[in-house]
């Protein structure tokens, strides 16, 4: 059997000929709306390769993107990182974490600057890293931050099955995994509602399947395409969303199936289920408190939560953005980044005021990085 | 295992020794060897003096270590200047427990690259510092060159319609210390860029290219340099995505961590403004060497977007090419 190479998963997916025929389609198409088809690209993944392709300038002014709340940087509450930099700056404690969630200020700045002032905080490619760590500093406590959506969880399921095996005694886990589905409805529930049709990221759905979308097409009956990344991907998406909508037939489809199937990967999601549980409610930045939209470790497993382990060093209290933010409208769909006052006028990626302007996944971050100019933004 | 100790930072009679049997050994030369306050050393005409200091983790990677990349570096500084490798001073600074063999390793890659270069260190200094003040060693090198130009590129002759050339494929050094970092398997022989730019400079001189501005993208990568101009011109740079040179190793760690190549850091590769007119027959030139095989024109200076670096992609589209941001970090997902 061949193996597969890197090349192999992007090669042709960038195409000039095959995207300017897509863009072609889409072009024909759209000259059948009768007002503009606003698309949710609900991952941070999605919005980066949107604006990092400048795929806009290929699509007609009909199509409008929403950018959504699907970077698990920017959904992180400033009390969180709060918890992570007190965990962090306690004695013969070791914080270790994943890429750039250093950069995420929380309510007296990040985990970078905590890291400048002393505290002790590891930055991994892989969660099994903390294993090393934990071996190498038996006598620190070493506690995995573990972030992100359902792409991310196995992975940290799969260092506590390892913790568990070692029988290591020095690793707790302050979870922050989120779902997608939970933070969606939400979106979709609120009225007025600006989102016509939904790209659903596909690596989410790698693990998860696509099975996780149909309670969506149910409730709220809007098309639902389960995307790649590449310009390709995005664009054969787009086409496939806005037959739906001119057809008024709704479905879920899964443009990605050179990886993504209804079930997913039932080893992954059986080894989430040994070890989490949805939490009540979890704390969305921008949006709030969304009820089942985090997990938690079971109570079985509680010896292991960091939350629990070092409750006396953390606070709950709720921290706000700052004021003049709108990232909440930004994720809504009822404002563009630089319809925010702040962006590139105080707010830019060194210095950031709101979560979205954090990550290269954040709508603002990703419109100043990209966009051809700043602040008077023409993507 | 014989490792660096404090006392053979104290100045004394163990520092002596570790200056005589290991630094005077590998970086022997007749004004090193005179073993003065400071070396006398011979200037003529125009001189470009510049200076650098080089921490890196791990010390030794595929293709280099901390010692050739402390030489490469500086000279190649020289030679942004067109200015001839002459003299070189080295700092070290070194934690206590360092490995000898280690430590003897950098010297020797330093003297090889030194010899390469046809060049001498002539001054030196030695500390050694108590465990944990500092990540294992630090170098910092100075270094002096004559100028071979009465018109040495510059910033400030970056002109509308000029061309844009890079030496090399981009991203190697960034991407084989990320992977060394991060305990990636590439299942590559990628090795760093690190290599010397002046024979590079001196063959463009020899074949009478006029260079406008030359700068080697380091930490910061292309992106990074291309920004300085714009910036400090006040010119638009337009950049063709399509002809950025980016080996496959390269392009799959970047797709894997969400990096650019054009953010990575690279040790062996320049950044050419010069007249379009004289663009081709610099890659003729750049072409002859093995580390600018892949020397591609990249694109132009014009006065549209001034100030800013605009990147056409190969579907038509337009994007900034923005300064990359802080600390490189893997995107989470």
């Amino acid at each position: 059997m061949m193996a597969i190479q890197l090349k192999d998963l992007f090669d042709g997916f960038r195409d000039p000929a095959t995207l300017s025929a897509l863009a072609e389609k889409i072009q024909q198409r759209a000259e059948g709306l009768s007002q503009p088809l606003r698309i949710m690209e609900v991952c941070g993944g999605h919005t980066h390769s949107i604006m990092r392709y400048a795929l806009p300038q290929l699509l007609p002014k009909q199509i409008e993107f929403i950018h959504g709340p699907g970077c698990p940087v920017c959904i992180m509450p400033k009390e969180r990182i709060d918890q992570a930099i007190a965990l962090a700056f306690a004695p013969n404690h070791i914080l270790v974490t994943l890429g750039d969630m250093l950069r995420v200020p929380g309510s007296k700045g990040s985990l970078a600057q905590a890291r400048a002032q002393g505290a002790a905080v590891h930055a991994v490619y892989s969660p099994l890293e903390t294993l090393k760590i934990a071996q190498q500093n038996p006598d620190k406590q070493v506690i995995f931050f573990a972030i992100g959506f359902e792409t991310t969880t196995p992975m940290t399921a799969a260092l506590l099955a390892q913790v568990i095996a070692l029988r290591l005694t020095n690793v707790f886990f302050h979870i922050n995994h989120v779902l997608v589905p939970p933070a969606v409805s939400a979106l979709l529930a609120e009225q007025p509602c600006h989102i016509d049709a939904l790209i659903a990221p596909s690596h989410v759905s790698v693990i998860s399947g696509a099975k996780i979308y149909q309670s969506l097409l149910e409730t709220y009956n809007i098309p639902i395409v389960v995307s790649g990344f590449e310009p390709v991907d995005l664009l054969q998406s787009i086409l496939q969303l806005l037959d739906q909508y001119l057809s008024n037939q709704p479905a879920l489809e899964v443009q990605y199936s050179r990886a993504v199937n209804w079930q997913g990967n039932l080893k992954a999601q059986a080894l989430i289920e040994q070890f989490f549980q949805p939490r009540a409610h979890f704390r969305w930045r921008g949006l709030g408190d969304i009820p089942r939209s985090g997990l938690q470790l079971k109570p079985d497993w509680q010896a292991f939560d960091a939350e629990i382990a070092f409750a006396d060093l953390l606070s709950h209290t709720p921290i706000d953005d700052h004021k003049r933010c709108i990232c909440g409208d930004i994720l809504r769909g009822r404002a563009k980044p630089h319809e925010c006052k702040v962006f590139a006028r105080g707010c830019d990626p060194q210095h950031p005021l709101g979560s979205c302007m954090v990550s290269s996944e954040g709508a603002c971050h990703a419109y100043y990085r990209y966009a051809k100019q700043t602040p008077e933004v023409r993507v | 295992m014989k490792s660096i100790q404090l006392s053979q930072g104290g100045g004394g009679l163990e520092s002596q020794t570790l200056i005589q049997n290991l630094f005077y050994r590998h970086f022997n030369n007749p004004i090193l060897a005179q073993a003065e306050d400071a070396a006398l050393i011979e200037c003529q005409g125009q001189t470009a003096f510049t200076t650098d200091s080089y921490t890196v983790n791990p010390l030794f990677f595929q293709g280099g270590d901390i010692g050739k990349l402390a030489v490469i570096g500086t000279l190649n500084d020289l030679a942004m200047r067109t200015a001839r490798p002459g003299y070189l001073s080295a700092g070290f600074i070194i934690e206590e427990g360092l490995a000898y063999a280690d430590l003897e390793r950098i010297v020797a890659s330093m003297a090889q690259a030194i010899a390469e270069a046809d060049c001498q260190l002539v001054c030196g200094d030695t500390k050694v510092v108590p465990k944990g003040a500092v990540d294992k060693l630090f170098i910092n090198t100075s270094g002096i060159g004559a100028v071979q130009t009465n018109h040495p590129p510059a910033l400030n002759r970056i002109q509308p319609g000029d061309a844009l050339i890079v030496s090399g494929d981009l991203g190697r050094h960034g991407a084989v210390i990320m992977a060394a970092r991060g305990g990636l398997d590439l299942n590559s022989d990628l090795q760093t860029d690190c290599a010397l730019l002046w024979p590079l400079v001196e063959a463009l001189l020899n074949a009478g290219i006029e260079l406008h501005a030359l700068r080697d993208a380091t930490r910061g990568g292309l992106a990074t340099v291309l920004n300085e101009w714009a910036q400090a011109s006040g010119l638009g740079l337009a950049i063709e995505e399509s002809q950025l040179p980016i080996c496959e190793p390269v392009q799959g760690l970047c797709e894997l961590l969400g990096f650019e190549a054009y953010d990575l850091a690279n040790e062996g590769r320049m950044v050419i403004a010069l007249p379009a007119d004289q663009a081709e027959a610099a890659l003729r030139v750049l072409r002859q060497f093995d580390i600018s095989q892949n020397a591609a024109h990249i694109g132009e200076v014009n006065q549209h977007q001034p100030g800013q670096v605009i990147i056409q992609t190969a579907w038509g589209t337009q994007r900034r090419l923005h300064w990359p941001n802080g600390e490189l970090l893997p995107r989470i997902c």
